[in-house]
């Protein structure tokens, strides 16, 4: 049905537009300079093609990652996170937020964890994003990372932390 | 080729980029890899055969894979309610 009705408008559309083009009659008050018209319309989109389809590559290419040292999958629960480090061994711990009423002074209020996820500097890290129950979103803004956490799938993104500290 | 294949899981460190599976969705790298691995124990079980090669499968899904997920394909696989054909 749907596709009956798509048909049935894209052949009104193009009978229209064929109509429009091919008649010998000519609406002077509408037309002028046409050729100049024409190329500053053409010439720009070219330009922007031109822009755009490198663009579009250099977007997936830099999706590709490169030997990481290390995977750790982040696990987005209703509401903490689980970090699991399974290269070597099955280690996995449960990171929740500390409640703003048990902060030492000197923490920050809704960003500090129980348990934080501990990488080692200056290593290629790839970090594995899904979701156990609902979506979440894993974020570390000084790292420049944000990705979101899907049920049954697993996202995947890269980073290296050229100095060592703590990042929220 | 054995002692190949013992460098190379020594030297392991963590799943390595695979050309198969460029972008950011990795779920059918882990899917595969665990299938892989259990296909390939089947398949030098039934010859008899070492299954050391398989391995390599076992280590990078391992890396991949969220541990909640191979728990539960694993007991799948027990109960015979497994989706994937091995």
């Amino acid at each position: 049905h749907a596709l009956m009705i798509v048909f049935l408008i894209s052949t009104l559309v193009l009978y229209i537009i064929v109509a429009m083009v091919s008649t010998k009659l000519t609406n002077k008050y509408i037309l002028d300079s046409q050729e100049i018209e024409i190329i500053w319309t053409v010439l720009p989109a070219i330009i922007l093609i031109l822009i755009a389809l490198p663009s579009l590559r250099i977007l997936y290419l830099m999706d590709e990652i490169n030997n990481p040292l290390l995977t750790i999958k982040a696990v987005g629960h209703q509401w903490y996170w689980s970090y699991e480090y399974t290269d070597y061994e099955d280690l996995g711990f449960d990171a929740y937020m500390i409640p703003t009423q048990n902060l030492v002074p000197g923490q920050f209020r809704l960003l500090e964890a129980d348990h934080r996820m501990v990488i080692p500097v200056e290593s290629p890290i790839r970090v594995l994003v899904s979701a156990d129950d609902v979506l979440h979103s894993w974020a570390v803004p000084a790292l420049g990372i944000k990705m979101d956490a899907v049920p049954g799938r697993l996202n995947q993104t890269a980073f290296i932390a050229s100095r060592p500290g703590v990042f929220y | 080729m054995a002692e190949d294949m013992q460098a190379k899981l020594e030297k392991y460190r963590t799943a390595p980029f695979d050309a198969r599976f460029p972008n950011q969705n990795q779920t059918k790298n882990c899917w595969s890899n665990y299938m892989d691995f259990h296909r390939c124990q089947k398949a030098l079980d039934a010859k008899g055969v070492d299954n050391a090669p398989c391995e390599w499968y076992k280590r990078v899904y391992k890396s991949l894979c969220p541990m909640s997920w191979v728990q539960k394909w694993d007991d799948q696989r027990e109960e015979g309610t497994f989706p994937g054909k091995i």
